[in-house]
């Protein structure tokens, strides 16, 4: 129950995908004041890998990684009273709070309430919500869904900021839910402390851009940073952002005082247009956001006053993302060094080429990019001189594992059986990967129900 | 007179499926006109040629003194489908700061 209503709370990014920087959380909690610390650990894929670890064994389906960060930093969290918000629990937000639940009796930790989100994994309800109608047409091409229906490796509904607020209502002090927004992580404590209303648009837009800018870590306090990366003060140990927000919506973007990184108008700007469609509709479960109403002003050092927001009413549905199984890919590289080194590249590529064809391996494709050259930029690249060295990297796909494997045995050969000066391979035979395809759709609110529930240590 | 783009602008790229996205942001607000002006969706997409093999859409924000590009079918298939060493096109900004302009205007950088 939240007893009062805060004037002002501040928000800490923790991580800004699964595989962040390890001690960014621990500096958050640690560095300065903060009031909660948001972690995102869910890119599109993972969590098929998550559905697929959660199969061999049932206590698993969550960010591994996440325990022992709890671990590290829930004894400065329950000594100042910052509460956690993660959606890292993937699959299995139970089985994460519970593998919390078993470290913290061993430490003799008391009185901790964990709250999950349930509902949004319907990998088991597919079949029941298509004979409804609910037809999960991929959102983006129209395609039907029975094209790939035998592959799918996960599905899972984005929830938005309100199933973790009734967490926070019911005095949970972290929060794990399986998908949901990165943007609700971050305006959930917002709309707890300051009361805001399901139709307080402007406001939960306002919440909702904080939580943009929050949601890639340190790409938006100096990473990254295409403006002036020179300019960027000690950026081995940046700080990640925090957002300090203010009952009437206005947001602050700043970063704790002893740390590295950067806060300015131009990093706040990069990170407000990167992943972005149509600026004037971002699209999320709690509201949808104008981008082209936001204002922004520098009111100190490393701090950026945001404000000026406008948000329309939300949407009738929710965001699926669905992952399915689409063929396998392999990837290999040689280094080739001068003298010329990019004609050899490209000649021990054409003798690749031929020896896979003249193997009949079938691939839907195969691409050989030469690093070093022009592998980023393709056609705008400069044309040198003279390069010293060349990475020949040449991948397939395709739906034949074994044509896939078969590639991967054609590498080494090319250094005693090809040109000269080349290096680099004893990462090993590049070895099948798979395609994790993704499929975005769209179902109606009505049919899918978030649940709360928070238990005690 | 001949301007680079990096000079008057940074940028930002980001990815959704097999489209690019490109925030071009003016480095001051005076340079915003000549980015609304001359980045236009033509100059852009001759620009990416060879790299975007789909439509371009531009939208613009003038309240960032920034515009958006999303350059569809730019990723090689996108994802872990994608076989480009940039598969989720980090590096198309910079592509995009290559970028010279013939503009009509006189500007002190």
């Amino acid at each position: 129950m939240n007893t009062s209503v805060k004037e002002k709370i501040r928000i800490a990014s923790g991580q800004g995908f699964w595989g962040d920087l390890q001690t960014a959380p621990y500096d958050q909690v640690s560095k300065g004041p903060i009031d909660y610390i948001m972690m995102d650990f869910l890119a599109e894929v993972t969590m098929s890998i998550m559905q697929k670890q959660k199969k061999r064994n049932p206590e698993l389906g969550y960010a591994k990684d996440l325990v022992p960060i709890v671990e590290h930093i829930l004894p400065t969290c329950i000594d100042k009273k910052i509460k956690i918000i993660t959606n890292g629990g993937g699959v299995n937000p139970s089985g994460c709070r519970d593998a919390i639940f078993r470290w913290a009796r061993k430490k003799g930790i008391k009185n901790l309430k964990i709250g999950v989100v349930l509902g949004d994994d319907i990998l088991d309800r597919l079949g029941e919500l298509r004979s409804k109608g609910i037809l999960l047409n991929n959102m983006d091409t129209g395609e039907t869904l029975s094209a790939v229906i035998d592959g799918v490796m996960s599905a899972n509904v984005y929830f938005g900021a309100w199933p973790i607020v009734e967490a926070l209502r019911q005095d949970a002090q972290i929060i794990i839910t399986g998908r949901t927004t990165d943007t609700g992580l971050t305006l959930a404590p917002m709309i707890y402390e300051f009361d805001w209303k399901r139709d307080d648009w402007d406001k939960l837009a306002a919440g909702t851009v904080a939580g943009h800018i929050l949601e890639c870590g340190g790409q938006a306090s100096g990473g990254n940073f295409s403006a002036d990366w020179r300019s960027v003060h000690d950026l081995a140990h940046i700080g990640f952002p925090i957002a300090e927000a203010y009952l009437d919506g206005e947001i602050v973007i700043t970063k704790h005082e002893n740390s590295g990184g950067l806060v300015s108008l131009q990093t706040v700007k990069e990170q407000l247009m990167y992943e972005i469609g149509d600026p004037v509709h971002y699209i999320t479960p709690d509201c949808v956001a104008d981008f082209t109403t936001i204002q922004l002003e520098q009111v100190g050092q490393h701090r950026v006053k945001m404000f000026g927001v406008k948000g329309n009413p939300a949407t009738d549905s929710y965001k699926v993302s669905m992952s399915y199984h689409d063929g396998y890919t392999a990837v290999g590289t040689l280094t080739y060094a001068w003298p010329d080194a990019l004609e050899k590249a490209r000649a021990a590529n054409e003798i690749l080429c031929t020896r896979l064809a003249d193997l009949g391996l079938k691939f839907d494709e195969i691409r050989s990019e030469f690093m070093g050259y022009n592998s980023c930029h393709g056609p705008l690249s400069a044309v040198p001189d003279e390069v010293n060295e060349v990475v020949l990297r040449v991948g397939v796909r395709g739906h034949d594992h074994h044509a896939v494997e078969r590639f991967g045995k054609e590498l080494a050969p090319l250094i005693l059986t090809g040109p000269p000066g080349v290096t680099g391979f004893a990462g090993g035979r590049p070895k099948p990967g798979e395609v994790i395809a993704y499929w975005p759709a769209l179902i109606p609110k009505t049919a899918v129900t978030p649940r709360v529930e928070v238990t005690e240590v | 007179m001949r301007v680079r783009l990096i000079d008057i602008a940074h940028a930002r790229s980001g990815d959704k499926g097999d489209t690019g996205n490109v925030g071009v942001i003016a480095r001051k607000k005076e340079y915003y006109p000549i980015l609304s002006k001359y980045l236009t969706v033509e100059r852009v997409k001759q620009h990416f040629q060879g790299i975007t093999l789909g439509t371009v859409e531009r939208f613009d924000l003038p309240n960032l003194w920034a515009l958006n590009f999303l350059l569809h079918e730019s990723l090689g298939g996108g994802g872990t489908t994608s076989l480009k060493n940039d598969a989720q096109g980090k590096t198309l900004s910079s592509a995009m700061l290559r970028m010279e302009l013939d503009i009509d205007e006189t500007i002190t950088l």
